[in-house]
């Protein structure tokens, strides 16, 4: 297998075709990225053409070109932002000093840490949805699903790219171990907890792309800002792709949420269960779940990690150059922190605090995006508020979750979390009746009954286009 | 500032988990972050601290004494990922220099102690790491018979010390890798530098584990490993079981009454006083029989329990006198009785006694060995402890009522670490002299007239000059740098060939102990001052 390493093949502007030291790695890998399709990405359909968005290169017609393709043929490129003449560090010990073209020696272990986890995180998704397939509520939404899984498909190559180019034999062999950890195998678990968590049913695939892909655009801005600039520029452009997973999220849940508010309208008795629909209480409690989930991603409150790598130039902040200081020695951040079992507010070292700095950010990000579903409610005449949980409720990770929190961060025991906590976190019950909803819905145009249409379609087109060829 | 307390029991600990079923044991890791030894840090990620390791040193006294019927022991911990992340590092950061080079110390003969029971008590370790094994974790590993380590695609075991904190894996680690595991040493160099360590594959064929298990099978392979040591030991004797009761000595102010070991402590003069006290009645015939109060074991269990006071809690006692009473003949007896003895219980008794007197090699403070009244009692395993100390004064009465003793406790039954006898290691540069004081021994007790020309005493002298010598020794001692000291007096204990127990302590106490008073690891810039904090380190350049 070496003769699919060229350019048409595999669109990129790292020059593939004269680096032989990428071609040769790539030669090893990209048939076992293929088999690792084949055997762990969407369960049927390989065979269909639907009507994807690819990126060929990164000008601006260029990233989002559209047609019918099958997804084994999709055309996984290399993508990063063009280099910046005289780009220097923006942040940390190094800042103003010629950003690396090269791994430093001394950062290398470091760097290819935060390149793996991140890394591990793009095919454990695809990984996740595998199954949304086959109960997919219209064809426009199997084509979204299918769109953020081959472009899952292409972070990771993105990453895959860095780790072959820039770490050597240890590179590649991480770039290996990506296609064999699996998740939710107990065997061979991804990396990160959230990325084991089971995307069941569309409802969750929703939340899952509305807050876990939205963590990923926070990790991702601040690898973008990093000193090694490769990194920097893989990051830069794998943000503009980012953008349609949450796209898809906030606007899959808007649309469960309008449909609900319908449905409430016309159940005699606001019954929005009896009607096929998925009921607001219910939507708040996966709310609360994949919000908290995806809050355990950005790693312990006070981390000497993040202090390292933002001291050393390789993750920065959001958006660092909002901000006039970029050293932050002698800065604390003033943030809850438990102690003796109790919630107090403390100023910690700014940057051991950047884990929560960024959450923080997040959490922001994401009240942005529930005040869009509230205006939805609100316009449809109904009063109900979905509200964001604590960040103190419900965590596997970090200081909080050493104790418990009722959603809006009130510190209690386990046993009165255990007694209410189907209040809050959905049942079996709750999992049951939202996966007896679960059906395709294959005729172009048409949608499941607890979804309400997209506002409009893809590219331009109409609702009704046939996004997904099932016949072909 | 309240005694430090070595003694705990399994219905007490808050970091590990002691169960025992059939003749395999599992010691559960389960360190408990709220109990650290000190406030100012917490326990994460199944760190360690000085009261972590007590238990540990207590669990496998126990599974000695209480459960001779386990052949095997798993070694795991309560957390999914993690196995053991090694010493807490922060503790490290807030520790005096004295504390840190002590609780090293301990740590390292505790692994050393597992490694006593695989070799000569029929108990063996397996380490079943299932999860991050980091640091101090991994030399725990490394102190077990077997080590397995989980297949998940991450889980690796690593010695991150010197790249992340610029000190060594201070437990014997860098040993016990290219001399115990022998893993080529130019790979042992990589893997020292990789923070993050080496996992699968590659852990195995180094020869860092020994298998590589998958989650689904963990369970099933850990319990056939386990069982297949607990087969390859099945020769062993052991038993009866004897249950260790608390030794329970009475503390005054700055000093400690044990039933047959006292220490006394004089702050001002710098030094501390320890008396011994020799069996006042003859041996059961069957040891088991005494059980617990068998003096062989109990006079010996409460002089490791001061030595660890004197360590910890009185770093500044320069000093230490040695001295016995009581009936030379009685310990014969009890040397002779336990010698005779083919039980498991007695074997470990002996072991004890062992580990016990290497303590006491391994305790910098000066040792002086005095025997100055007509009831001294340096006879048999008494008498190791003054040849393992710097020196032995004698007075001489006249009388010949002052005299030493020899037993089986002197002619090999408690080598040091070297390998030697005490007796081989005074007489390292004549060794036909050992034969000869043992011959002499044999023929009744030596006075100090004798114990000086044949090599025992370092002094004798009469009562005109002997306390006036003994006290002026004393206080020129006291005035001596005590840094100086140390070094001299671990470089004259040892002699003799390496082992792999004398590396360890000898690079402890030379590379780690010199890395720790170094401004790269515990300056103002230092990175282990610095861990955790904001701000990166920076290394001063010179190298020696």
């Amino acid at each position: 297998m070496t003769a699919v390493i060229t350019d048409e093949k595999i669109p990129n502007n790292v020059n593939l075709a004269g680096d032989r030291r990428l071609q040769r790695a790539l030669e090893e890998w990209q048939p076992h990225f293929l088999s690792w399709w084949q055997d762990m990405g969407p369960v049927g359909f390989q065979a269909k053409d639907v009507y994807l968005r690819t990126a060929v290169s990164v000008e601006a017609d260029g990233w989002a070109h559209f047609d019918y393709v099958k997804m084994p043929d999709y055309r996984w490129g290399i993508f990063l932002e063009p280099k910046q003449a005289g780009r220097v560090h923006g942040f940390g010990d190094f800042q103003g000093q010629p950003v690396w073209d090269e791994v430093p020696g001394e950062f290398r272990n470091m760097l290819r840490r935060l390149v793996v986890t991140q890394g591990d995180t793009e095919p454990a998704s695809v990984e996740q949805q595998r199954h949304l397939g086959s109960t997919a509520p219209s064809l426009y939404d199997l084509r979204n699903l299918f769109q953020v899984n081959v472009e899952e498909g292409r972070h990771l190559w993105a990453m895959v790219y860095l780790l072959h180019t820039y770490f050597g034999r240890d590179g590649r062999e991480e770039a290996e171990e990506l296609l064999k950890r699996r998740s939710g195998d107990s065997d061979k678990p991804r990396i990160l907890g959230a990325f084991n968590e089971p995307t069941p049913h569309w409802l969750s695939f929703f939340m899952f792309t509305m807050f876990t892909d939205r963590d990923g655009k926070y990790q991702l801005a601040a690898l973008a800002e990093s000193g090694f600039d490769p990194l920097a520029r893989t990051c830069r452009f794998m943000l503009t792709e980012e953008a349609h997973h949450m796209f898809v999220g906030e606007t899959g849940v808007q649309r469960v949420v309008k449909r609900a508010c319908e449905l409430m309208k016309q159940a005699p008795n606001g019954d929005v269960r009896a009607l096929g629909g998925i009921d607001l209480p219910t939507i708040q409690k996966y709310l609360n779940l994949h919000f908290t989930l995806s809050l355990d991603l950005f790693g312990g409150e006070v981390s000497s990690n993040a202090a390292d790598a933002f001291a050393a130039g390789l993750k920065g902040r959001y958006k660092e150059d909002r901000y006039d200081e970029h050293k932050l020695i002698g800065t604390h951040y003033t943030m809850d922190v438990l102690e003796d079992g109790k919630a107090v507010t403390k100023d910690i070292a700014m940057r051991n605090a950047l884990n929560e700095v960024l959450r923080n950010e997040y959490i922001k990000d994401c009240q942005r995006g529930v005040d869009r579903w509230n205006k939805t409610i609100k316009d449809e005449g109904i009063d109900f508020e979905l509200k964001l949980p604590s960040h103190k409720f419900h965590r596997q990770i970090g200081m909080w979750s050493t104790v418990c929190a009722t959603p809006a961060g009130e510190l209690i025991d386990r046993a009165e979390f255990d007694a209410r906590k189907h209040a809050w976190l959905p049942s079996e019950a709750d999992e049951t009746y939202i996966k007896s909803l679960m059906h395709a819905v294959t005729e172009p145009g048409k949608m499941a009954s607890w979804v309400a249409p997209p506002a409009k379609g893809i590219n331009g087109l109409p609702g009704e286009f046939e996004y997904v060829r099932l016949g072909a | 500032m309240d005694p430090t307390t070595f003694e705990t029991h399994p219905s007490r600990y808050h970091h590990w988990k002691l169960a025992v079923a059939g003749d395999v044991a599992t010691l559960t890791m389960a360190v408990d972050g709220d109990h650290p030894h000190k406030p100012g840090y917490e326990l994460k990620l199944n760190s360690y601290d000085l009261s972590v390791d007590i238990e540990l040193a207590d669990a496998i006294q126990r599974l000695r004494f209480e459960h001779p019927e386990v052949r095997a022991c798993v070694v795991t911990a309560d957390l999914d990922r993690v196995f053991c992340s090694g010493a807490n590092i922060y503790m490290l950061g807030l520790s005096s220099h004295s504390f840190k080079v002590n609780f090293c110390k301990f740590t390292n003969e505790t692994r050393l102690y597992l490694e006593d029971a695989s070799a000569n008590s029929g108990l063996k370790f397996l380490a079943a790491c299932k999860g991050t094994t980091a640091g101090g974790g991994y030399e725990l590993a490394l102190a077990c018979d077997d080590i397995v380590l989980v297949d998940d695609g991450n889980s690796a075991v690593s010695f991150p010390e010197t790249p992340l904190l610029a000190v060594l894996p201070g437990t014997g680690g860098l040993t016990r890798l290219v001399d115990k595991r022998k893993v080529r040493r130019d790979r042992a160099d990589v893997f020292c530098t990789v923070a993050e360590g080496i996992k699968g594959k590659r852990a195995k064929d180094w020869g860092l584990v020994d298998g590589l298990v998958a989650r689904s099978k963990w369970d099933a392979e850990v319990a056939a490993r386990a069982a297949k040591l607990a087969a390859a030991s099945a020769g062993v004797a052991k038993g009866p079981a004897v249950q260790l009761d608390a030794l329970a000595p009475v503390i005054g102010k700055d000093s400690f009454a044990y039933r047959h070991v006292t220490m006394t402590i004089d702050r001002a003069a710098r030094t501390a006083a320890f008396v011994i006290a020799a069996p006042t009645a003859p041996p059961p015939a069957d040891s088991a029989t005494a059980g617990a109060d068998l003096w062989s074991l109990r006079a010996f269990r409460e002089l490791d329990d001061a030595l660890l006071r004197l360590r910890f809690d009185y770093p500044e006692i320069a000093v230490v006198t040695l001295r016995t009473k009581g009936d030379r003949a009685q310990v014969l007896a009890h040397d002779a009785a336990l010698a005779k003895d083919a039980s498991g219980f007695a074997r470990e008794v002996r072991l004890l006694q062992r580990r016990v007197l290497k303590r006491l090699d391994n305790t910098a403070r000066s040792l002086y060995a005095v025997a100055d009244a007509a009831d001294s009692c340096f006879a048999g395993v008494l008498l190791e402890t003054a040849l393992a100390a710097d020196r032995f004064y004698m007075l001489i009465d006249g009388a010949g009522e002052i005299a030493v003793a020899t037993s089986v406790a002197n002619a090999g039954a408690n080598p040091t670490a070297t390998g030697l006898t005490r007796l081989e290691a005074r007489f390292y540069g004549e060794p036909a002299q050992v034969a000869k004081v043992l011959g002499r021994g044999a023929d009744g007790p030596i006075s100090s007239e004798d114990a000086e020309v044949l090599g025992l005493a370092t002094v004798a002298l009469d009562d005109i000059d002997f306390a006036d010598e003994l006290r002026i020794a004393i206080e020129e001692r006291v005035s001596l740098s005590p840094d100086a000291l140390t070094g001299m007096e671990a470089s004259l204990r040892f002699v003799g060939p390496e082992t792999v127990e004398t590396k360890i302590f000898g690079r402890l106490s030379a590379w780690q102990n010199w890395i720790f008073t170094r401004a790269n690891s515990t300056g103002e810039r230092g990175a282990l001052t610095l861990y955790g904090r904001p701000e990166r380190p920076v290394f001063q350049l010179n190298r020696t």
